[in-house]
This record gives C-alpha cells, structure tokens and sequence, in this order.
C-alpha cells in the first residue's frame, strides 16, 4: 500500500494529517466515474441517470451508516463538519428553544472552551439570540469527563456540544458517559466527532450520541463533504433546516447532492472501516515512538495533554524556550503545524493550549505532529533527527535556554511586554 | 507563510549569536550595555548586548533571541548594523530599513519594532552604567572631522 501510493520522496514528510489527508486513490477511483458516465442528479426521479446517481448516495450512505453504527437513514451528507456543526447546533437550539425568537432565556447550552471554532462560533451566534451558554474550562489534561458536564448542567439545559477528540491535542473526552447522562436528563447531544470517526470504533447507539459531525477529507475522503447523524428514535430528534430549497436530505439539507463526492465519502468510510484495527495499532506505535525519542534526545520537553487518553496519532509536544514558528521554519521539510502565535493572523497563542492552563511560553513553543496511513517508520526516523537538529539551532540563539541553564525562573523575571 | 532568502540566510546563518558573558557578569561590566526587550508571552524575547569604547563607538555587539524567523533575522541585522557606529549613529536605526532589507511581510512589522527598542534599550543600559549623560554621546571626534 506504501510504495506506489505515497507522495514523491522529494516532498517534505506530511505530519498534518490532523489538518487534511491525501485522498486515497481508491476512494479517487470510485469517484471518477460520478463525474461523467453517471453525472445525473439524484433528485431525477425519472431516468436512469438519476436512478445512478441516487444509488450511488445510498450505497454510500450505508458505508457512512456502518462506520458509526447507525441506520442509514440517520444519516444526511452536509459539505462537511463546520455545516454539520452548525445544522446540528443552531437546528436543534431552534427546535428546543423554551421561548419563542426575539426573547431571552431561550434555553442554555453546554460545552467546553477548548472546542473547534466549528463549534464555539455557531454558539456565540446563538448568545447573542437569546440562548445562554457555558463553556467548560478543561482541566490540565485537556479531558472533559460526565462529573463537569453534570456540574455545569442547568434545569434549562437543552443541548450539550461536546467534541469526541480535541483537533489540537488528540485527547478524547468521556463521551459515553456524557452521552448517557443527557439521555437521563433527556437533553440532546451532539458531538463533534471529526478527529474521532474512521480512527476509533463508533457506534451512535452503545455512546448514546444524539447528533454527530465528521467530515470526509480528516479520513482520506475529498474535501467538501461530510455526515451528520441524526437520531431517529429514541429520542426522535428534529432539527430545525438552515437552508430551505428543494427538500434533499429529509428536508435537513437542502441542495442538489455532491454525488461523486458523497460516493468518494462513502468509500473513505468503507475503507476506514475495514483498516481502523491495524492502522490504529501501526499508529500508536510510531507516535509513541516518536514522542520517546523526542522526550529522550531533547531536556523540557513535554506532551501536551493527556498522556493516554488521546487519539493514536496526534501529538502535541512543547520544547522548552524555543519559538514554534522558528521551529518549523527550521523543519520545513516537515509539513506540521504549531500553537505559536506567529502562524496565526491574530497573533495570539493557541486558545486550545492557554484552556489548559499552559503557559503562554510553552503554548508558543507547541508543534502538532499528526500521522496518518501513509507515514513511515522511516519518515518518523527523518523527523526526530530534524527536530532534535532545529531545536538545538534555536536553543544555541535563546536567551531563554541560557537564564534556564544559570538556574533563574523564568517564571519570576518581570518582562518588558511591548 | 514564504520566508524572504534573506530571513532563510539570516535564520540558518546568524551573525554575532552570543553574550559578553554570564547575565552577572555582563551586569557589572560598564562598557556593556544590555537590552532585553518582549516577553515569553508575546513569543519573542530579544537580547542585545553591545560592548562601547570610551569613544562612544560600538567596537562588538552580540543577540540571543526565542522569536520567529524573522525576529532571528531581524536581530541578526541589527547587530551587522550597529558594529562599528557611534551610538548616536546605531540610534539612527529605524525599524523601517529593518522591513525594507528583510522584505518582512507587515504581520512580521513587530519583529522590526523589536530589534529597534532592543537597540535603544542597549544603549540607554550602556549610558546608564558607563554615567555618560546623553550630550557627552553626541558625535565623536572621529566623525565630526571626517
């Protein structure tokens, strides 16, 4: 599978897997002939070109189905996990509203700080509508459990949005137990499971999940497509549309369907879950390896998060006194992607890394390394020397290395801010 | 973001990395002026120490810096920049040559910003241990004769 499908060996070694996938060339095939032989629309009813194009979305939306352990008529294919998000948000917040539009104490919404924007914006939309929210302060390991969401539930509660993996971190949150405890105070979930689904067994049902967003291109689908489960029964959860039009996706989503691209999803499901169990295991071992080496080769370094309750391959890892966009700027034949400040228009460090009460020093000095189907044991060889190389560069030009090593505390020294 | 070659030269190839010493030793020194301009938080700390003859002139001038590339490249310059001038003449220095010579994009501008405070920080720790009062660091001889 490795040889002929990865990338040419002069492009840099791509460890931002966690941003996007390359599309599997299986899934591109299946695709293809989507665009041309059979390039009907779904919603034709009448020939059969739409009869091919309407079984194609169905055959995918089976493969979408099983990934998650859901009936396939739970599932509606949106343009991916931010539209997911947001239907699955503000459409239920619409429906379970306990005051009409134009009012205040419309209903309160729980989530966590350290969530996707995806998430944290379509709320904030809703404040300002009449909702109330909360946003749960992590703890330092970054893991939301059942005890925080009880602690922050109110008796007008109506929706809890809590993401099943942390894109920055990896870190999986106790998602069946918070699952099971709004189903006993019977407020709706959803989760933003976009790092989680095609990684991780699924199943809707045993997790008690209500809604669910996850998108093809995090999983070697195309980009511009994604799923959104929604519970049947139950409870029966409805939702309210966002855009209106000619009925598509049980009136949820309407639009003329991205047929080769829900086909390209569905196949990235299908393969997904048939190689989730030895990927998985292939994973975990060369990112565990590559934080030990990393840790073992370079003093102050620390994996952000926590250490086991993370996905297989994410790693989020600080190095101590060093800048993270210099760092990548130092390993630029590393495609990754930092918590620094610099790689941001807004200047400010990762929100995801200050939630957890990291310092802003180490939340600059973050790189994520996120390893996917095509990563090799070698490429991860090729990536410990290069950081252990630039990290050194960059320590030589620190004054901060050189306050640590004559023993002063950073954290005492009075800065000139400017 | 694209580097400019001369922030990728500057970055891989670093002029005058360096200190006069231990943090207590360069303190006592009176003929070391030290700037330590930004903080952690901000994702840059600059440190520029400059080694000034009685004349006035900057005979050395060392940089450590925590910042992105361009803060590298930009505290890099600065130090080619001020060895050998008068401290009246380094504090001629504006940012804004700084961006020009590097071609820093203008998210990047704050990174020039900071290399000029670090000098001027320098050189105000330098008057303030050496006791020169600023008129005493007019011109030189040397200069004002050329």
């Amino acid at each position: 599978m490795i040889s002929s499908n990865s990338p040419t060996s002069n492009s840099p070694i791509y460890l931002d897997h966690a941003a996007t996938t390359r599309c599997d060339p299986k899934v591109v095939e299946a695709m293809l002939p989507y665009f041309t032989e059979m390039f009907g629309n779904a919603g034709s009813r009448n020939h059969q070109f739409g009869w091919q194009a309407e079984d194609g979305i169905e055959i995918a939306r089976e493969h979408a189905a099983k990934l998650i352990g859901a009936q396939a008529k739970e599932v509606i294919f949106t343009s991916g996990s931010t539209e997911s998000n947001n239907l699955a948000i503000k459409g239920a917040a619409e429906i379970y509203a306990r005051a009409a539009a134009g009012q205040t104490g419309r209903g309160h919404i729980v989530t966590a700080a350290h969530e996707h924007k995806a998430v944290l914006d379509p709320i904030r939309r809703l404040m300002r509508e009449g909702f109330d929210a909360t946003f749960i302060q992590p703890p330092a390991d970054g893991v939301i459990t059942a005890e925080m969401i009880k602690a922050a539930l109110r008796p007008d509660t109506i929706l809890v949005s809590i993401m099943w993996a942390n894109n920055e971190l990896g870190t999986i949150n106790e998602v069946p137990q918070i699952g099971r405890l709004c189903h006993e105070k019977e407020i709706i979930f959803h989760t933003d499971a976009t790092q989680w689904v095609g990684k991780m067994p699924t199943n809707v049902e045993a997790d008690q999940i209500d809604l669910l967003s996850w998108s093809g291109h995090k999983m070697y689908g195309p980009k511009g497509v994604g799923g959104l489960y929604v519970r049947r029964r139950k409870p029966r959860v409805r939702l309210e549309a966002l855009q209106d039009g000619g009925g598509q996706e049980r009136g949820m989503r309407s639009g003329t369907q991205n047929v080769s691209g829900i086909v390209g999803f569905g196949k990235a499901c299908e393969l997904c879950f048939n190689e989730m169990e030895s990927e998985g295991k292939r994973l975990l071992a060369m990112r565990n390896r590559l934080e030990t080496e990393l840790k073992k080769r370079i003093e102050v370094t620390v994996v952000n998060g926590h250490p086991t309750k993370r996905l297989p391959n994410i790693s989020n890892i600080s190095f101590g006194f060093v800048e993270g966009e210099s760092l990548m700027m130092g390993v630029r034949e590393i495609a990754c992607s930092s918590g620094s400040a610099c790689t941001s228009a807004s200047l400010e460090p990762s929100y995801v890394l200050k939630s957890l009460g990291i310092g802003d020093d180490l939340a600059h000095s973050s790189l994520r390394l996120s390893l996917g189907r095509w990563t090799t044991e070698a490429e991860i060889d090729s990536a410990i020397v290069m950081i252990e190389t630039a990290v050194n560069h960059l320590r030589r030009l620190s004054p901060l290395y050189d306050l640590h090593k004559e023993g002063v505390d950073l954290s005492k020294i009075v800065w000139q801010a400017h | 973001m694209a580097y400019s070659n001369k922030v990728i030269e500057h970055y891989e190839n670093p002029r005058n990395v360096g200190a006069f010493g231990t943090s207590k030793e360069v303190a006592a020194r009176k003929d070391i002026g030290i700037g330590i301009v930004g903080a952690p938080e901000c994702g840059d700390v600059m440190q520029l120490q400059i080694k000034v003859s009685e004349e006035g002139i900057i005979e050395d001038a060392k940089f450590k810096c925590f910042g992105c590339g361009s803060a590298i490249a930009s505290s890099s310059l600065a130090t080619e920049w001020i060895k050998g001038k008068t401290v009246d003449e380094a504090l001629t220095i504006r940012n804004t040559q700084i961006v020009e010579e590097l071609s820093l994009p203008p998210v990047k501008i704050h990174c020039s910003v900071l290399a000029e405070d670090s000098i001027r920080s320098a050189i105000e720790d330098w008057k303030k241990k050496s006791g020169a009062s600023p008129a005493s660091t007019s011109p030189t001889p040397v200069t004002q004769h050329a």
